[in-house]
């Protein structure tokens, strides 16, 4: 069974990282404190296997990571999760259907991104087809570096944005609302005609900023 | 006023014991596939966090009337089934209804279901729903069966004559009528939505089934209602066969065991799939319905 003390090794660095600086954390009621708690408490995961990093996904389900007892379920829906997970790569095809997914999902909602494709295009860096960043296009609260990260570093990154949620800070959906312009400029740029209507996300329809 | 807050005490006592019934699930169902599982409050915590969402859907009226609906069936239910018995706390309106009408009061949350998921025209939802009309079929005329066999039993609808009938462990409904009993567990595990026969929201097949559309809120209140309603199901069987509970803790235990029973038997059998499930219920628990029907009828000393 997965057993983790305070921290070893290398492992330091990365946790003195993902502290929060006093700065960050927001100041909160107590209802707001409790809510947080409880978001924090509960992750519904949309696992979207867009490439080889999917692989590592499922132990982290099953009996030896058993992500249960962070609170961290699969969900069936983009309507019900409440973390997207891109793993890997993402052909222009398959992040079509990841911004349409995103936009799917209620309010709270985070993005974690696996894997070195994600972060500078990995070994995909060269190709024709597949995007370099993904946070240009939606926003990512976490990346998980590797190729392809272990469950014991998803879980890592699981706990570090449960950090996060549970410190109120904002969470990377504010910024796709307040950069919207950006984000779909972004999209537009390598999507072209094919971007996903907006009728996924009305405000932004109705704010006529198309 | 003592009605009022009667009530609300029997809608808090019944989602408590949901929430931590469920989250007892969990915990146990991880155990056995050895790992650690969620704390026991999980439940609660992916419930409040629900109801702390933002809700963004529009399928039209009828897909926020439809979880209401639900909502109301579950609430009504609690309110009729008498929790306690010799007891004015936690009766809620059980004085003024009988076991015919929870049986109608436990159809309002299926045709609720069916009526948001129709309106919100996601095919898997349809599928979802379709599912569980064809396995509604089947579990309803065996559970219907094992209750009017206890009603025939006793010669009452009244779940409070029912109760006051088992004073002693010898006249428990368990132990008076074995049949019965039999004949409905099975159904029941099925109206809970436990595992051989919950085929209706499986999560990879038809992507949670009747709930595809809920996120958020909408979602929250039909889990609220899920354990309420599983919590008011339990009551009412721990009534008819367990001699009912004089108080609250006899209650919870009666209710546990009952509940650990029916756990057991979901975290050993896997899936079923609807036309086995069907098949199943016409076969054993419907032959078992028929074969004490006409034990009860024709050898009435025998169930005496
Ligand atoms: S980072 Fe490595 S494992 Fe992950 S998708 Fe890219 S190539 Fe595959």
């Amino acid at each position: 069974m997965y057993h983790k003390t305070q921290c070893e090794g290398f492992q330091c660095e990365q946790a003195m990282l993902e502290v929060p600086g006093e700065a960050e954390s927001i100041r909160q009621g107590v209802l707001e404190r409790l809510v947080s708690w409880m978001r924090h408490r509960s992750l519904f995961v949309l696992a979207y296997g867009t490439g080889c990093g999917a692989i590592e996904m499922r132990p982290l389900m099953t009996s030896r990571f058993d992500a249960e007892r962070f609170g961290i379920v699969g969900a069936a829906t983009p309507r019900q999760a409440d973390v997207l997970i891109v793993s890997g790569y993402l052909a222009l095809k398959t992040l079509r259907r990841v911004i349409r997914s995103y936009e799917q999902m209620q309010e709270p909602k985070y993005v974690i991104a696996l894997g070195s494709c994600t972060i500078n295009g990995g070994m995909y860096w060269d190709s024709y087809n597949t995007i370099k960043q993904v946070d240009r296009y939606i926003p990512v609260d976490i990346f998980v570096n590797g190729c392809m990260p272990r469950p014991e570093a998803l879980i890592e990154g699981f706990v570090a944005l449960q950090g996060r949620i549970k410190n109120g800070e904002k969470g990377g959906y504010h910024h796709y609302r307040e950069h919207i312009d950006w984000y779909k400029a972004n999209q537009r740029k390598v999507l072209g005609d094919q971007i996903p209507p907006t009728y996924t996300c009305d405000w932004y329809h109705a704010g006529g900023v198309v | 006023m003592h009605a009022v807050v009667d009530s609300l005490a029997m809608i808090g006592v019944s989602y408590v014991m949901g929430f931590l019934f469920y989250g007892f699930y969990r915990q146990f169902n991880a155990r056995v596939q050895r790992r650690w599982g969620p704390t026991i409050w999980q439940n609660l915590f992916d419930n409040m966090k629900f109801f702390f969402k933002s809700e963004t859907l529009i399928h039209g009226p009828m897909f926020f009337f439809g979880p209401m609906i639900i909502m109301a069936g579950a609430f009504t239910t609690v309110l009729f089934v008498p929790f306690l018995k010799d007891s004015d706390w936690l009766q809620g309106f059980s004085q003024y209804g009988n076991l015919i009408l929870i049986i109608y009061l436990l159809v309002v949350g299926p045709l609720g279901n069916a009526l948001a998921v129709g309106s919100s025209g996601n095919p898997f939802g349809v599928m979802g729903v379709t599912r569980g009309l064809t396995r509604l079929m089947g579990l309803e005329v065996p559970f219907f069966l094992g209750l009017a066999m206890v009603m025939l039993q006793h010669e009452t609808a009244s779940v409070h004559a029912i109760m006051a009938a088992q004073d002693s462990l010898a006249h428990w409904g368990i132990v008076t009528n074995p049949i019965a009993f039999c004949v409905i567990l099975l159904p029941f595990i099925g109206s809970q939505h436990g595992a051989p026969f919950d085929v209706v929201g499986a999560p990879v097949e038809v992507y949670a089934g009747p709930r595809v559309e809920f996120g958020g809120r909408l979602l929250g209140v039909l889990m609220t209602q899920r354990m309420m309603m599983s919590i008011a199901k339990l009551v009412l069987l721990v009534d008819l066969f367990l001699g009912g509970a004089t108080n609250i803790l006899v209650l919870i235990a009666k209710a546990f065991s009952l509940f650990l029973l029916t756990t057991v038997i979901s975290m050993v059998f896997p899936r079923l799939k609807t036309e086995q499930a069907v098949d199943f219920f016409w076969k054993v628990p419907l032959g078992l319905g028929v074969l004490g029907v006409i034990l009860t009828v024709w050898l009435p000393s025998w169930s005496a």
